[in-house]
């Protein structure tokens, strides 16, 4: 890949990113004050936050062949998150809590069932 | 907001293991400015992916930000110059902090002051971040196996967010139901926006059904 392809690549992503931010405000932007979107302001982010974390986890599988999965789509992935809930219900401090939890499935992917 | 330092390193590090020029991390961070969206595009460049899928791609990842900015419109009308940055810092991070905030609903120059703060600091963290990454990614013999796993621990410290702001089940339950009928029920690419979209639907009728309860809200 040459640097202007990969400039390129960049130059798209921007934009492509940018529109999904700009486009609410040029196209509702008058429509700010009706209860619906005061209604989905308020409901729309804990919903949209917890699908990210459904989301994130979509390949989770504690089980495979009638045994406990230690692969790192398995146990490794479920301890690791609750090492960050954990870590976050206790400090609330989320630099703690990412590093932590990212450190301890690093560990257990790379080293522990390697 | 500490959050996109350890973030913004592990996608650096996770960078620099594309063989491509070191300024393509610091640039991305500047420019796109998306949590999710640059781990996305490392994957595509990995793959040689084409412009067209490459924008399609970025665009499906990040559509969750329609959804933001439809729920911020009050509270960043009348920002004045620094309205176009705002918009524009709209991530993960800044929008969960701009909505963990007591009373969303007075936009006042002082919110959009701090708003506009919070969405700059986040990115000085997500590009101090990556710089890091790039240079330890450059020097050091990282294996990088796992450190994807940052993007779901920042997933998981804003759900607690929210739920520390809004002490309602409502919301989660819809997550929950969204969420795993769409992994149920949907191809992998459409998995996102589709459960996102069910929810902003289930919303809808919730809003329908409650409508005289909700006057009386905080």
């Amino acid at each position: 890949m040459s640097d202007l392809e990969l400039l390129i690549f960049i130059g798209v992503c921007t934009l492509a990113t940018f529109l999904t931010r700009v486009l609410p405000f040029v196209a509702l932007s008058r429509q700010a004050d009706h209860p619906l979107i005061l209604h989905l302001g308020r409901y729309l982010p804990p919903a949209v936050m917890a699908i990210l974390v459904i989301y994130a986890l979509r390949d989770l599988t504690p089980w495979s062949a009638g045994q406990l999965n230690v692969s790192a789509q398995g146990v490794p992935l479920i301890l690791a998150s609750l090492a960050v809930v954990f870590l976050h219900l206790w400090r609330r401090n989320a630099l703690l809590s990412i590093v932590g939890g990212t450190g301890l499935y690093m560990v257990l992917i790379q080293l522990v069932w390697p | 907001m500490f959050g996109y330092l350890p973030l913004g390193a592990a996608f650096g590090v996770l960078y620099m293991q594309l063989d491509l020029p070191w300024w393509g991390a610091p640039l991305m961070s500047l420019f796109i400015y998306a949590g999710a969206g640059q781990f996305l595009a490392v994957t595509l460049l990995a793959n040689h992916a084409g412009l067209v899928e490459v924008a399609v791609a970025s665009f499906m990842l990040n559509s969750r930000h329609l959804f933001y900015g439809l729920s911020l419109l009050k509270r960043f009308r009348g920002a004045g110059w620094r309205k176009p940055y705002m918009i524009f810092s709209l991530t993960d991070e800044t929008y969960s902090l701009l909505t963990s905030q007591a009373r969303p609903q007075d936009a006042g120059v002082e919110t959009h002051r701090l708003a506009a703060r919070i969405g700059a600091l986040n990115q000085l963290w997500w590009v101090l971040g990556t710089l890091l990454g790039t240079l330890a990614g450059a020097t050091l013999n990282i294996d990088g196996r796992g450190l994807d796993f940052a993007l779901t621990a920042l997933f998981i410290v804003l759900t607690l967010e929210q739920a520390a702001r809004l002490r309602q089940a409502l919301p989660f339950l819809i997550a929950l139901a969204t969420g795993l009928g769409a992994i149920l029920l949907l191809p992998e690419r459409h998995l996102l926006l589709g459960a996102i979209g069910a929810a902003s639907l289930l919303l809808l009728v919730h809003y329908r059904l409650h409508r005289q309860p909700q006057e009386a809200r905080t």
